[in-house]
């Protein structure tokens, strides 16, 4: 702003600077800011800011940890002390941490999406990014990286304390396998769940009902199975069991609610199929609507 | 520039933005004028691509806005003071949208200095006052050094110190040769500042015309008279080749500021007056007439009468 210039159209002659300024044919204010083509990464970094500037993502993220540790060192705690694991997994233990803990990694999904709806900050973020697309893929991007980071290093933890800890209490010594399926595993599904999260937010456009809709889903099968005691509903409610969310959590720590259902890594390739086919709807609303 | 060509936009049944065609100009402030419910915002949103036209094209620069690959260096917009994340500090919340578009962070900085808002940069923005927000709405508008200035109801809410503020800074940006396009429903306000006006109401244009031109036409200045022995003023007016209109009740009105010569007329000819009185119309009159068709909401002094046949279809049916 510091160059003043006479205010109506200039001829171009008198700046030949200007040439690979923008407008081209249309004259006016020309800034002495370098034009960047944007690209992805700007709207990475843009949402690397935004998720890191506000309190809400450290609370949950904070609250994630606390309940997946603490509950982690009871569980493990409770079993040195008294019992026996007869020949399981020490790594099982592991699972109820996080089975609340998932409610934090939801919640920061939602908020990441549906908050910009709440405080109106979408149109200010649609405005500096027109592309929706890159919007909703940087968003992706960045809670997908974070969720997977912190939960993969806060489930190793626990992990590595409940195999130290329970060694001489009867507990298997797991293979290779069952310890990628506890962390890595896991991780991948946790981050996913919390990316389905983000995207039901972003379709719903409201924080508190993305929230429910999600704890609902998790929830809701089992609640539901729960009163489905007729003969004939026998084989829907075997289904709601087996495929509810916290029974295919189990799946990782081979600690499932019933013997048949998904077994080995196929609650990872399920989740993924949602979060692919919630990516797309999310995409093309976010196309279709107004800001 | 921007340009709008036959921009429409239907909510349903309801027609916010009518067959809008009009371009702003660069170099100079515009004003986009309308009562409340005209359809100003919606029309800043299709410019923004915010909201999808149904009919009709805009662009800007040529382009439409969603093919601007650093909008943010090309069109800066403050549509809504309260677009920000309260939890977020004021130099966050511009640091993101600086990123989004690969400015340089240093602008963060200078843009807060230019608003006045360095000493608050870390506080977070729901903590800021209406005014203060405001200022960080300018700010962001402003991070990208842009070619277009976009303001939606930029004095609203704001003190006397605010509104002036805005008004320089508005003519300042003109003068650097940049695009200004700032809404409001005040004339008052518009007659300030703007140096082109766009009028629209209930959606549809009413006035795309110059502000010397409207005042021109619409500030116009007469003399209003009143006396007893109103025939022998008219005859003695006649005379003299000055035009009279007669206003309501019993009064005339003489158009241009002739109240010397009507006085010194009346005193010759010995004429008693008991008004003679220079007017002027106000622009926000002006304004009020042109617009008086397509008020969206009006304020009813008393309750409205309630139709004869009201309930008729009812009980019909």
């Amino acid at each position: 702003m510091s160059t003043h210039q006479p205010p109506m159209p200039q001829a171009p002659a008198a700046a030949p600077e200007w040439q690979a300024a923008p407008g081209g044919p249309y004259p006016g204010y020309n800034s002495p800011i370098p034009v960047v083509r944007t690209h992805l990464g700007h709207a990475l970094a843009s949402e690397w800011t935004k998720i890191r500037s506000v309190r809400s993502t450290m609370w949950t993220l904070g609250v994630f940890i606390l309940l997946v540790v603490g509950i982690g060192l009871l569980a493990g705690f409770a079993v040195s002390g008294s019992g026996d694991l007869s020949g399981q997994s020490p790594l099982t233990l592991g699972f109820f941490g996080l089975l609340i803990g998932m409610m934090c990694i939801i919640t920061l999904g939602v908020l990441t999406t549906a908050s910009e709806y709440g405080t109106g900050m979408i149109r200010t973020t649609m405005t500096a990014c027109p592309s929706r697309g890159r919007v909703l893929a940087a968003k992706s991007i960045v809670f997908f990286v974070i969720a997977f980071v912190v939960t993969l290093v806060t489930v190793s933890f626990v992990a590595m304390v409940h195999a130290s800890m329970l060694k001489g209490h009867g507990a298997s010594t797991p293979s290779g396998g069952e310890w990628l399926k506890a962390t890595v595993g896991i991780s991948l599904y946790i981050a996913l769940l919390g990316l389905l999260s983000l995207l039901v937010g972003s379709i719903i456009r409201h924080s508190a009902g993305a929230i429910t809709i999600m704890i609902g889903a998790v929830l809701a099968p089992l609640v539901i199975a729960l009163f489905m005691n007729a003969s004939s509903l026998e084989k829907v409610q075997k289904a709601l069991l087996e495929y509810s969310i916290p029974s295919q959590m189990g799946v990782f720590y081979d600690n499932t609610l019933s013997s048949s259902g998904p077994t080995g890594w196929d609650p990872l390739w399920i989740i993924l199929g949602v979060t692919a086919a919630a990516y797309a709807g999310a995409y093309a609303l976010l196309q279709s609507r107004d800001v | 520039m921007i340009e709008l060509a036959g921009l429409t936009k239907r909510y349903g049944e309801k027609v916010a933005v009518d067959h809008l065609t009009f371009a702003v100009s660069p170099g100079i402030v515009t004003g986009f004028l309308g009562p409340n419910g005209a359809g100003k915002s919606t029309t800043m949103r299709m410019i923004l691509g915010l909201d999808h036209p149904t009919a009709g094209d805009v662009r800007i620069d040529g382009k439409h806005y969603d093919q601007l690959r650093d909008p943010m260096t090309y069109i800066g917009a403050l549509l809504d003071a309260n677009a920000v994340h309260g939890g977020r500090s004021a130099y966050n919340h511009l640091l993101c949208l600086a990123q989004s578009n690969g400015i340089p962070t240093r602008r963060v900085a200078e843009v807060l200095d230019t608003v006045g808002l360095t000493a608050v940069a870390r506080k977070k923005a729901k903590g800021f006052s209406y005014g203060m927000g405001q200022r960080l709405g300018i700010a962001a508008a402003l991070l990208g050094d842009p070619r277009i200035l976009m303001f939606d109801e930029p004095v609203n809410g704001l003190d006397p110190e605010g509104i002036h503020w805005i008004r320089n800074l508005m003519k300042s940006l003109a003068a650097q040769g940049r695009t200004v396009f700032v809404s409001s429903h005040l004339m008052s306000e518009m007659a300030l500042t703007a140096d082109h006006l766009v009028v629209i109401g209930q959606g549809r244009l009413l006035a795309d015309t110059s502000m010397a031109d409207f005042i021109r036409e619409n500030a116009r200045s007469y003399v209003r008279i009143r006396s007893p022995q109103r025939e022998r003023l008219l005859d003695v007016l006649h005379e003299d080749g000055v035009t009279v209109v007669e206003a309501g009740g019993d009064a005339l009105e003489v158009a241009g500021g002739k109240a010397e010569r009507i006085g010194e007329l009346a005193t010759r000819y010995g004429i008693v007056l008991h008004e003679l009185s220079p007017q002027q119309a106000s622009l926000e009159e002006a304004f009020m007439q042109l617009t008086a068709e397509s008020v969206e909401y009006h304020a009813h002094a008393a309750p409205a009468p309630v139709p004869r046949d009201w309930g008729a279809g009812w009980k019909g049916a």
